[in-house]
């Protein structure tokens, strides 16, 4: 399952992405994120799933934006944001770098932004 | 004495609501639950209505759909006591019961909270059937897009809930403030002479300052709630791009009683939604009330069903 946690608002898109047919909970993402966004659990979106799984935990869901802005140094930096934007290519290899994308070596974590 | 009387005239009893739209219930006639082995319900407190779904041996038995109140305890009480009226069940005899919803957390008499993506899956698979791989619900204060695969599995979802523009409670709102029931909405905002370019915003503060200029400009209120139903629309549908359209689509939740928006939406993603009506004949034949409003409700007394069993089986 592809569970998208996150929202839309007028100024973007902003999702984390977790497949959960690769994420087997194993928690290395929840000890990369330096501001306590995610969680592992239960599958709130599958009471019948028996092993944990990587989740957005429910006080961040409707603020990613800012609590992930941080890591997105990509997006605003000097250095980093003109030359990064401009190819789509350039961007998914920024992507790669945050530290939740790099923990999981199953590659269940995307963002949308 | 005058000002007295002022006071009697405007009393708010005498205010029709007109965004109130009705509750109801309902019973199976066919089914005597004594005699059932496995009663299961599900209690969907939302943030706009509550649902109470009760199975008997995974048939539906009976369902109510009200009005949330303040707090989702007595909302989840009011629920259910109104889906028993008349049947002499009592809480004592159900097996097992979840909790779905926004209020989820704070049901009593639930034994379980599971979220509304997981449930919604469940219920419209169990309402339209297998061939739906796509449920787009639109609640009272959010809207959910959910992929599933023939058995109800969720296979990708995403979620609005930021905020209650374009979901339920924005067009009561919006209802309210042009003096339209709210079930006369669809009908009526289709009552023009041309499709009206949809409001810019649906944030129902803007939408409603917006469309007040609009009335201003002298638009008719019927080609003012087409604009507001074009941009409920068009705001859901980018979300349901996200997720991905995979034919069948299906729709649940209050707002898919209301075609202006199921509609627009329709024409917007250039595909149908599936007909209203039970994948299982026999409710058919029995003329079963079809409410997209218990869908939630109802995939979360399939769990209850599903997790008793469990139970027995240890």
């Amino acid at each position: 399952m592809l569970a998208n946690w996150g929202y839309q608002d007028g100024s973007g898109d902003y999702f984390i992405t977790i497949d959960t047919d690769k994420c087997d909970g194993c928690g290395k993402c929840v000890e990369a994120c330096t501001q306590g966004v995610l969680e592992v659990g239960e599958d709130p979106a599958d009471p019948l799933r028996d092993e944990p799984v990587a989740f957005v935990n429910e006080a961040q869901r409707k603020k990613l934006k800012y609590t992930c802005s941080p890591c997105k140094t990509y997006l605003t930096s000097e250095g980093g944001s003109t030359a990064s934007r401009s190819t789509p290519e350039m961007l998914a290899r920024e992507l790669k770098k945050l530290p939740c994308v790099a923990a999981c070596d199953k590659e269940a974590i995307t963002h949308s932004w | 004495m005058t000002v007295q009387a002022v006071v009697t005239a405007e009393t708010p009893e005498a205010k029709i609501e007109l965004w109130r739209w009705d509750e109801s219930r309902w019973t199976n006639p066919n089914i005597d639950w004594k005699k059932g082995a496995l009663i299961s319900a599900g209690i969907d407190v939302g943030s706009v209505s509550t649902q109470c779904v009760i199975m008997v041996d995974g048939e539906l038995y009976a369902y109510s759909s009200l009005r949330s109140g303040s707090g989702s305890e007595d909302s989840a009480w009011r629920g259910v006591n109104r889906a028993l009226e008349g049947t002499e069940m009592t809480v004592d005899n159900w097996n097992f019961c979840v909790g779905t919803g926004y209020g989820r957390v704070n049901i009593p008499m639930s034994k379980r909270a599971i979220t509304e993506i997981a449930c919604h899956g469940r219920g419209a698979n169990w309402m339209y059937g297998p061939s739906i791989r796509t449920i787009l619900d639109m609640g009272g204060q959010d809207c959910k897009v959910i992929r599933i695969d023939e058995r109800g599995k969720i296979l990708n979802f995403a979620m609005n809930d930021k905020c209650a523009a374009g979901a339920g409670r924005g067009m009561e709102v919006f209802a309210d403030f042009v003096n339209v029931r709210i079930t006369d909405v669809g009908e009526r905002s289709f009552d023009i002479k041309e499709e009206p370019k949809p409001v810019s915003s649906t944030c129902v503060i803007f939408a409603k300052s917006e469309a007040a200029g609009l009335l201003r400009e002298g638009w008719d209120v019927n080609t003012v709630l087409a604009a507001y139903c074009a941009a409920t629309a068009h705001r859901v549908v980018e979300l349901m791009e996200r997720v991905g359209l995979e034919p069948e689509l299906a729709i649940t939740g209050g707002i898919a009683k209301n075609r202006g928006v199921s509609e627009r939406i329709e024409k917007e993603v250039g595909m149908k939604f599936s007909p209203k009506k039970w994948h299982n004949p026999e409710y058919v034949k029995q003329d079963v009330p079809f409410d997209t409003q218990i869908a939630g409700a109802a995939g979360a007394a399939l769990f209850a069903k599903a997790l008793a069993e469990k139970e027995k089986g240890k």
